[in-house]
């Protein structure tokens, strides 16, 4: 994964419209294979071309859990804390044709989308496309935001 | 526009039993037995975050993790999908239900995380049907898996939205 920026953003200090994250994640039938063994998946249209084209598919598709799941992390290495998502949902608008040989970029773009300081919550709006092609319908995640002191000084975001 | 499901089943009037071949509304708001307990693996945590490219420390590395508050290695976001798939098997996967699997299409997927889950985890799912709709030809059928632990605590819930292709 290629990413920017380096520094952890400050999970205290966030506004609506930020750029959290702008990411690139290569995806070959290899990302296919391990997916499929650390998830427990073992449909064929995910590694046999033969019963993805007799399923109406162009060939052997990504997993849609596998773009989920790839595409939040992205996030997880800007906030540098995995532990602050309450929530995380997707569409899979388009599937993700994974060719024999070389690989495909999924492209990734985090920006906070909506802040509820009530609930102490942000939510982060994903886009993620091949080719493109978007490939996550409406993703969005909630992140838990660091509580605020008592005494109402300020206090960096988690490490 | 989503219109109410009317379920047709093969109108061969020699077969015996008729299996449905379309997703039975019956099943809708059907809730089956909870369990069995199921125990988060760091092992699966640490494949599932490379498998994803998920690369903080807190899925590998429990000391990092436990400087860091939690108990073990910490799951990626999505990584509760593998024990949500098992249990909707139930649904999926009942000869019954009238879900043809070579039908299939992933439509959505969410998470509810009430608080991070960690490796040692010892998680009850139980398997709710929500609904079960028609929409242009195609059924949409919604399961929710929700996630508790020993003591009945709400740990996470999962839904899952599959469209199962008409002809």
């Amino acid at each position: 994964m290629t990413t920017t920026p380096a520094a952890p953003a400050d999970l205290s200090g966030l506004t609506v419209g930020q750029e959290l994250a702008r990411t690139r994640h290569e995806i070959s039938r290899d990302t296919l294979v391990r997916y499929a063994g650390a998830s427990g998946d073992f449909n064929p249209i995910h590694y046999n071309d033969a019963v993805a084209e007799q399923a109406g598919l162009p060939g052997v598709i990504a997993h849609g859990m596998l773009t989920m799941g790839t595409a939040i992390t992205g996030l997880l290495d800007a906030i540098a804390d995995p532990a602050a998502v309450r929530a995380y949902s997707t569409r899979f608008t388009n599937p993700i044709p994974v060719p024999a040989t070389g690989s495909v970029a999924l492209e990734v773009v985090a920006v906070v989308g909506a802040i509820d300081e009530a609930a102490g919550t942000a939510r982060v709006d994903l886009t993620a496309q091949v080719d493109g092609t978007k490939v996550l319908g409406r993703a969005r995640a909630t992140l838990a935001l660091p509580a605020a002191p008592a005494d109402g000084s300020a206090e960096q975001g988690a490490a | 526009m989503i219109e109410g499901f009317v379920s047709v089943g093969p109108a061969d009037p020699t077969s015996g039993d008729v299996m449905p071949t379309t997703p039975d509304p019956a099943f809708a708001g059907r809730t089956y037995p909870a369990g069995p307990v199921h125990t988060v693996s760091a092992a699966k945590i640490v494949e599932f975050a490379r498998a994803t490219g998920a690369t903080s420390a807190l899925h590998t590395d429990a000391e990092a993790a436990r400087g860091a508050g939690h108990a073990d290695v910490v799951a990626p976001p999505t990584f509760l999908v593998s024990l949500a798939q098992a249990t909707e098997a139930q649904y999926i996967e009942d000869p019954d239900s009238g879900i043809d699997f070579s039908r299939v299409v992933h439509g959505e997927e969410s998470f509810t995380l009430h608080r991070p889950v960690v490796a040692g985890d010892r998680l009850v799912p139980t398997l709710t049907v929500e609904a079960i709709r028609a929409a242009g030809g195609h059924a949409m059928v919604t399961t929710r898996v929700d996630l508790a632990d020993e003591a009945g605590t709400e740990v996470a819930a999962v839904r899952s939205m599959l469209v199962v292709r008409g002809d």
